[in-house]
């Protein structure tokens, strides 16, 4: 996929950095409201956080420029 | 996440009571915060960002129409699959198995694994070497003109009702689950589609597959995780349902195993006979589809090599096989975990039963999936959870627009409107015929709406046109003596067959014992045994036709058809990157699965 300029993996990559934060992010601020049944598996945050994670291995490992 | 249910299913009892559904009405079940809408828009950015990126790597027609040939074996198998994961898959799966139990995940293992591999270990070879643009195209130079436009009309004809389907599924969904207006569902995503499409052709749409791909799995996989946290695993979910069934909560029947309830068309709730399920789903409806059908193979065309032609399939039947994870899995806890607002367990109904009292606040079996995300994904994850809906939808639809724009322009427009013109010409046509497709399909879309059921209309549309397509392809692969004549016929009578024995059915409901060959048989074993008939008819016809005219020479044959077409050696490699050594890892899980779940 490289001799079309930028990787599907770096849209990906940028695609759950971006969603891995606002959902982390939200979680966080979620730990401090009065917590829901469902809410008790904070979901959010370690969700979130995954998402974060791959997207920024993704990101990083694919981005323009640097060869594969 | 229980405040966003709505207090809408008051309800309790068993399915067959349907007045004892009937409870307040409610508009939609959710409401999305600002920040799943910002996770939605976001997607969409996202999407016609890549469509404007991949707009210069679009000015040749083997770039626009094959993606310049250059996908490597993961995108290409991702695609392949995601390709397949659109409307139906998500929402109606997921219903089946709410209603059928994990007799759904029949559809994709045994009517799926099976015929992916056997197209990337047996059948690629031919497509690749070849270098031929699509199935249609195939066609023409195993079989000629003739039979290549038959297929190539049909297909165009059921990519474009497929397109509508998934617009129209989608539109529904919005307005369900959000309350979204029908008509700004359907113009937002077709814009979207036919923007990002004909910017970037096949290479933007199978971009988008892959990220359709990663945000399902992203936004779906947590609804069973969740709920199978909630139930104790799957131990605990079976231990709650039986107790269901035992207090009369939950119809009876068995859920939770996929072959013993086979033996006779009576002992299950989908009236299916094994015989149905293995020949009918698992070969004429199952390689059909996945061997024949261009939306599919287009992705694997596109692959950069043979060895990554072949490994395509192979590495998206491991994907396939994981994907009742998440969409079956979800349909079946959705059995003991839906609850209405006073605590008592929730039953969907079917569509007839929501359209028969509206306003009634009934939910359909298509609902269960956005119903557990809505019951488990809080602000931001619903978001991503529809996103995947989304995407899962958009990449439906312009999986189907890329195949039918390169199927009219490559296969109609080039043999019988303009034969010869510039490249630049015809990826023009092809940009052109992105947005036509998409016009078309939104009138689908509304067509579509006073259909009966979805699932029964696209099980119908398979039966027509793909079955038959894969009796002609086989034994044009694999029999030198099909002739031109043979293959025409087979294909014409084959899909006339179809239609006759649909229409049969549809206007005398008990002839269904006749195509089903039996008094118990149901609409779904109508649909396997129509495709099987269909393609019984299609290979005897072209048998009988070619035994009876003259064969092509064999040298004119080479490079389509097997024992004429000397395949090309390819370099050794470890053992680890040996498409058969992961054939034969498929294999092992497949039959693993199945003998687990018998």
């Amino acid at each position: 996929m490289h001799s079309s300029g930028i990787s599907i993996w770096f849209f990906i990559g940028v695609l759950l950095t971006i969603y891995g934060a606002m959902i982390l992010g939200y979680g966080l601020y979620e730990l401090t409201l009065p917590q829901m049944a469902v809410a008790n598996y904070h979901a959010s945050v370690w969700w979130g956080a995954l998402l974060l994670a791959v997207g920024l291995f993704y990101g990083l490992r694919f981005r323009p420029g640097r060869n594969a | 996440m229980f405040a966003l249910l709505p207090a809408s299913v008051a309800a309790s009892g068993s399915p067959s009571s349907t007045a004892a559904f009937i409870a307040l009405g409610a508009p939609s079940l959710a409401h999305l915060s600002p920040l799943d809408l910002a996770v939605i828009a976001i997607y969409f950015v996202m999407v016609i960002w890549i469509g404007f990126y991949l707009k210069s790597k679009a000015n040749t027609s083997e770039e626009f129409f094959m993606a310049g040939r250059e996908m490597t074996a993961w995108i290409a198998g991702l695609s392949f699959v995601s390709a397949n994961l659109g409307s139906l898959e998500l929402m109606g799966w997921a219903g089946s198995a709410y209603q059928y139990g994990i007799l759904a995940a029949h559809w994709y293992w045994v009517g799926a694994i099976p015929a992916m591999l056997f197209l990337g270990m047996v059948m690629m070879p031919f497509y690749y070497v070849c270098k031929t643009h699509s199935v249609p195209g195939y066609l023409k130079l195993r079989y000629g003109q003739g039979s290549s436009t038959v297929a190539a009309v049909s297909f165009a004809f059921m990519t474009v009702l497929m397109s509508g389907v998934n617009m129209f599924a989608m539109a529904e969904v919005m307005k369900i689950v959000l309350g979204w207006d029908l008509n700004f569902s359907i113009i937002v995503s077709s814009l979207a589609v036919a923007a990002y499409v004909a910017l970037g052709g096949l290479r933007s749409a199978i971009f988008n597959e892959v990220l359709q791909f990663v945000l399902i799995w992203g936004g779906a996989l947590l609804v069973p995780i969740l709920g199978l946290i909630e139930t104790g695993g799957w131990s605990g979910f079976k231990a709650r349902l039986a107790h269901n069934i035992a207090t009369g909560a939950t119809a009876s029947g068995d859920y939770t195993h996929m072959w013993r309830s086979m033996g006779h068309f009576a002992d299950n709730p989908m009236g299916i006979h094994w015989t149905g399920i293995v020949f009918g789903l698992g070969f004429a409806i199952s390689f059909g589809y996945w061997t024949t059908d261009f939306l599919v193979v287009q992705r694997v065309l596109a692959a950069n090599s043979l060895r990554s032609a072949r490994l395509a399939p192979v590495i998206g039947s491991f994907f396939k096989m994981a994907v009742p994870f998440i969409v079956i899995l979800p349909g079946l806890l959705g059995l003991v975990v839906l609850t209405n607002s006073d605590g008592s367990l929730m039953h969907l109904v079917g569509e007839n039963v929501v359209a028969a009292h509206p306003g009634a606040g009934l939910h359909s079996y298509n609902e269960v999936l956005p119903l557990m995300m809505v019951r488990y994904l809080g602000p931001g994850l619903l978001g991503l959870g529809i996103t995947a809906l989304i995407a899962g939808f958009m990449s439906g639809m312009a999986g189907n627009v890329s195949a039918f724009t390169a199927i009219f322009t490559y296969d109609l427009y080039q043999p019988h409107i303009v034969k010869h013109a510039s490249d630049k010409h015809y990826v023009l046509v092809g940009r052109i015929v992105t947005i036509v497709g998409v016009v078309i399909s939104i009138g689908a879309a509304y067509m579509v709406m006073n259909a009966a059921g979805i699932m029964d209309y696209v099980q119908a549309l398979f039966s027509f046109f793909i079955s038959p397509l894969l009796g002609v392809v086989l034994l044009g692969m694999f029999w030198k003596r099909a002739t031109k004549a043979g293959g025409f016929w087979g294909l014409l009578i084959g899909t006339l067959t179809s239609i006759v024995l649909f229409l049969w059915v549809h206007f005398y409901p008990s002839a269904l014992k006749y195509v089903a060959l039996s008094p118990d048989a149901k609409d779904m074993a109508e649909n396997m045994y129509r495709a099987l008939w269909s393609v019984s008819t299609s290979v005897g016809v072209n048998v009988i036709v070619s035994l009876f005219t003259k064969p092509r020479p064999i040298a004119e044959l080479a490079g389509v058809v097997y024992g004429a077409t000397p395949l090309p050696t390819e370099e050794p490699v470890p053992f680890y990157k040996n498409e058969w050594f992961w054939t034969a890892i498929a294999i092992v899980i497949f039959l693993a699965l199945n003998i687990y779940f018998w």
